[in-house]
């Protein structure tokens, strides 16, 4: 599975880049946002996969029973996914501010800093 | 001794508001602390004359737990320089308080000048490679600050950038240098690695240590062809000059050589080095000195023949020229810290700034006309002062000198002949003679301020002159043994007979003189030096800082060009290339290529997934680019439950919802797709993209066969209950392990949130208006 | 209010008036369990966002600002002094900053329960969580008028 998951935020990676290359800003919003999922994936897979063993305690034991998925890469995604919402909201109203500004959505027309 | 370093910092902080408070009294009243400092170094001679081999050091903890102390070391070297410093520091910070009275950016003045006196006194003083160059570097600053002190003159600016270029550039081959002697020595001490001047010798980076050194002391002593700083410095307030520029800074290059000489000197090319750069430094000094007019150039230009001189000194080793090169030091250090401070008086008084304007002023100015006389002679090495001395030491050293002794002996004549000429420009020529036209017409003469540090310091040079032998027998004798590396015998003395030296000395006297009446014809014979200063060093510094102005330009032009795609086409393509190297270079890394064990409803997901992916990209329709996104996104969350992940699946489905929403919201106000990009290129992005997709694959797999460390999440999974009380491990990390990165974490959506906000206020505000 | 955004649909408004308060007690239940069943702060914070954005949709921008009663800034603020408080008394005890504080009651309905510095820490994310979604969507639907 693991291969086939390595192969999978491969294929984001590509898309992600591909969409951050082009000159439209939406397509460079929809970039980031297909990058971000790339990159929470890969660090989910990369803590491995494992089906049916959350990390979580049974009810009166101490230690979760037998072996269960790594809990920190969950807690980093968790808190990226959260905070990668705040972020690309930020880059959307940024960029549509600059839309109003340049009346255009191509960034070959943004390249000046005193637009 | 750490308070005394490091009093004139704290002194400069409150030096503003000590002029403030005193007004026209401050010089005199800031001018106690060099005087204190002073009465403390002197304080050192009758210990130093006790102390085992001549030193005495002194160690304070600086940051103990990292074992770090700072070192002082106390020699005869070092308290010559620090007497020197606070000596003639008491006169030029009173000097400078009647000097530049009423100028509205006195306090400023006081703070730097202050400052830059603790800056040299720590370089002469450290013991430490490390602190040793942090003082070198700050004596830079503050003299840059100085010499800008007009900064509204642009010429300042200029001249201070020049001189702080030149000095940092010198200090950074310094700092290399130090570094690799303290390696090669194993210490970063002096007092340590001055009694292991063999290894260095014979060490493979002797030359490469050597040369670094040189390159920053000549930078900061403005040897050729480094020297075209110093003249330009003169911008600064006179004060600055006869402080910074002939007494105290510039001699810094000329200290640490002398300091250094037991460790890297005696070798061949130690005494090239320094006796050929010193030599012909000496002479182009002098000659351009005799060529100028204006008062502060014709002292500078002399100002550069005598650090050439000292060079050459150092250079030539021996136990006669250690104690030249000391006397000389000495009798530089009073002759030319009068003469500048007469030539602010000439400025202050008569307006004048060229010798050319000059003329007959021993009337109105009787008392400085006598003690420039005085120090003038001393200049001109004439008997009884103690410059006559220095000279008489200086011939006798070049004669003798085991290598080279012809070369330097007939530069050293030539250019005593035309100090004897510069020396007779500044002592006869403003005071005798016709009455000149002066900007000014002095009414009286010069304030006591102006006129102590004058007298004192040339009436120095007559007194130790005189007593030659009082002054040989302590601290020149001490210094020029720390120099040498080994005790000196006393020698000095005003009369040492009929011989060679003193017959060089006469000589240099009747052609200086007769140089002098000719000054006129020397300056239009020469005439034809302006060609060669088109194509000196000077321009060649010129061409150096426009070179890298136009190189940076180039490469802004070349690497910032404002598409943020080329931005990152050359951060992709880059990463891919070097990943790419060290994967196929990397014997160890192994890919294991495993596609057992995948359950058909976990391959129709990824498949999903992808094919939604696809879409997003290839899409024409705004809508449903955002529409295939969030499938992308459900899919992703389906996968972290499947693989044991509630918390993140959950988040992930509500952060998907929300984020399709504001999509939704912000996009379809921005206009609809257009095809902009040629197929060409649009085929090269894909290619590229793929590529990165790939490396990022192989690179995942590459990592899964690798662990270099232990995961840290099984102690997580350990204590979650015992200690966390919590049965959500995840939960618990995020609120409890790690709740300060959490923190950190809010407070970025917080940020995020607030930035949105502001925007859209903002905007509807502009609007309004 | 511009009626693209608003879906003028009475089922789902009725469905909303309704939604709002149960989806709301759901979060405050998703964050209390969040410590031992998947849940928590992030969650819960969001669930609740989600509600109001709901009501948003079905009503209009004021009645949902009607309905939060604070302005979202306020929970920014309130979130982020509630986690920083959170860290503060542990170094009362001689502690590293943010060594979790437990106080064990013995309550008489409820049985033993403890409580600590980290689910005050959660309740700060709550509310930095509501607080940061609603303040980017409010002020994103208000331009739009």
């Amino acid at each position: 599975m693991e291969t086939l998951m390595a192969f999978t935020v491969g294929g984001l990676f590509a898309a992600a880049i591909y969409m951050m290359l082009r000159r439209s800003i939406v397509k460079l919003v929809i970039g980031l946002v297909l990058l971000s999922n790339a990159a929470n994936l890969l660090l989910f897979t990369q803590a491995g996969l494992l089906r049916g063993a959350p990390p979580l305690v049974p009810e009166g034991a101490m230690q979760p029973a037998g072996v269960v998925a790594d809990p920190l890469a969950q807690a980093l995604i968790l808190t990226a996914i959260v905070i990668g919402f705040g972020v690309l909201a930020f880059a959307v109203v940024l960029i549509h501010r600059a839309y109003e500004v340049v009346q255009a959505d191509d960034m070959d027309q943004m390249k000046d800093t005193d637009t | 001794m750490l308070l005394a370093v490091l009093s004139g910092f704290l002194i400069a902080a409150v030096a503003p508001w000590v002029h403030r408070g005193l007004g026209r009294h401050s010089g005199w009243a800031l001018a106690a602390l060099p005087a204190v400092l002073f009465i403390y170094f002197a304080s050192f001679l009758p210990a130093l004359r006790e102390a085992d081999g001549g030193r005495i050091i002194m160690e304070y903890d600086w940051i103990p737990s990292l074992g770090i102390q700072l070192t002082f070391l106390v020699d005869g070297l070092s308290l010559l320089f620090a007497l020197l410093i606070s000596g003639i520091g008491f006169f030029v910070v009173a000097y400078a308080g009647r000097y530049l009275e009423g100028h509205r950016d006195l306090g400023r003045f006081y703070v730097l000048i202050l400052a830059f006196m603790a800056s040299m006194l720590g370089l002469v003083l450290s013991s430490n490679l490390i602190s040793l160059f942090v003082f070198w570097e700050l004596t830079s600053i503050t003299s840059y600050l100085l010499i800008g002190y007009n900064h509204e003159d642009a010429k300042a600016r200029k001249s201070a950038l020049q001189g702080l270029f030149v000095t940092v550039a010198g200090g950074l081959a310094l700092l290399t240098g130090l570094v690799m002697m303290a390696l090669v020595g194993g210490s970063y001490e002096l007092h340590e690695l001055l009694t292991s001047g063999d290894i260095f010798r014979e060490h493979d980076w002797y030359l490469a240590i050597l040369l670094l050194v040189l390159l920053g002391c000549f930078t900061k002593s403005a040897q050729y062809p480094f020297h075209f700083w110093l003249p330009n410095a003169m911008a600064a307030p006179t004060p600055v000059s006869a402080y910074l520029h002939s007494a105290t800074m510039v001699k810094a290059g000329v200290y640490l050589m002398a300091r250094l000489n037991p460790s890297l000197g005696g070798t061949e090319a130690w005494m090239l080095l320094l006796g050929l750069f010193g030599a012909v430094t000496m002479f182009v000094g002098i000659f351009l000195s005799l060529r100028s007019t204006g008062v502060k150039q014709v002292l500078a230009y002399s100002t550069v023949m005598a650090l050439g001189t000292l060079t050459m000194l150092i250079g030539v080793g021996t136990e006669t020229a250690m104690l030249a090169a000391m006397a000389f030091l000495l009798a530089h250090s009073l002759y030319k810290g009068a003469l500048f401070l007469v030539a602010g008086i000439l400025d202050h008084e008569a307006g004048c700034k060229d010798f050319l304007q000059t003329g007959g002023l021993r009337r109105a100015l009787p008392v400085t006309t006598v003690f420039a006389g005085l120090a003038a002679l001393s200049l001109a090495g004439v008997l009884p002062m103690f410059g006559f001395v220095a000279k008489e030491l200086l011939f006798e050293a070049v004669l003798e000198a085991p290598a080279l002794a012809g070369l330097f002996s007939v530069l050293a004549v030539i250019s005593a002949v035309m100090v004897v000429a510069v020396a007779a420009i500044v002592g006869i020529r403003p005071w005798y003679g016709p009455r000149a036209d002066t900007p000014k017409v002095p009414a009286h003469e010069a304030p006591p301020a102006l006129l102590a540090g004058p007298v004192v310091l040339a009436s120095l040079g007559l007194l130790f002159g005189l007593g030659a032998g009082l002054v040989d027998q302590g601290l020149i004798a001490w210094a020029a043994a720390a120099v040498y590396g080994a005790p000196v015998s006393p020698y000095l003395s005003l009369w040492h007979g009929f011989n060679l030296p003193l017959l060089l000395s006469g000589v240099s006297l009747a052609l200086g003189l007769l140089l002098y009446l000719n000054w006129e014809r020397f300056r239009r014979v020469t005439g034809f030096m302006e060609v060669v200063n088109r194509y000196g060093p000077e321009a060649a510094y010129e061409k150096t800082m426009a070179g890298m102005v136009w190189l940076s330009e180039w490469q802004t032009r070349v690497l910032q060009n404002g598409y943020l795609r080329y931005y990152l086409l050359t951060i992709l393509i880059s990463t891919v290339g070097l990943v790419m190297v060290t994967l196929l270079t990397r014997t160890d890394v192994h890919i294991d290529l495993d596609l057992s064990g995948i359950l058909v409803h976990e391959a129709f997901i990824v498949a999903v997934l992808l094919m939604a992916a696809l879409v997003s990209v290839t899409t024409r329709s705004r809508l449903g680019a955002v529409a295939s996104l969030g499938v992308v996104g459900f899919c992703v969350a389906l996968i972290y439950v499947l693989f044991s992940a509630a918390d993140v699946g959950i988040t992930q489905v509500l952060v998907e919802t929300l984020t399709v929403i504001m999509l939704v919201l912000v996009l379809f106000r921005l206009p609809g797709f257009l095809g902009l990009t040629p197929m060409v290129l649009r085929v090269r992005d894909a290619i590229i993209a793929l590529a990165v997709g790939a490396m990022m694959a192989v690179l995942k797999l590459a990592a899964s066969t690798t662990q270099y460390a232990d995961s840290i999440s099984a102690y997580f999974i350990q204590e979650s209950q015992p200690s966390g009380y919590g049965r959500n491990i995840v939960n618990v990390i995020l609120v409890d392990f790690r709740a300060l990165d959490t923190l950190g974490e809010i407070v970025v959506l917080a940020l995020a949130a607030v930035g949105v906000y502001a925007m859209i206020k903002f905007r509807a505000e502009d609007r309004r208006r | 209010m511009s009626p693209q955004f608003t879906l003028q649909s009475l089922i789902l408004r009725t469905a909303a008036h309704f939604l709002l308060p149960l989806l709301l007690i759901f979060s405050v239940f998703l964050l209390l369990r969040g410590h031992n069943e998947p849940g928590g702060g992030f969650i819960a914070g969001l669930v609740a966002a989600s509600a109001v954005a709901l009501y948003m949709f079905a009503l209009d921008i004021r009645s949902a600002k009607r309905v939060l009663r604070f302005e979202p800034r306020d929970l920014l603020g309130w979130g982020l002094l509630f986690g920083v408080i959170s860290g503060v008394p542990a170094v009362f005890m001689g502690q590293p900053f943010f060594t979790s504080q437990w106080l064990e009651l013995t309550l008489p309905v409820l049985g033993d329960l403890k409580v600590g510095t980290p689910l005050l820490f959660d309740i700060g994310v709550y509310l930095v969580v509501i607080g940061g979604v609603l303040l980017i969507l409010l002020s994103l639907a208000e331009a739009e008028e």
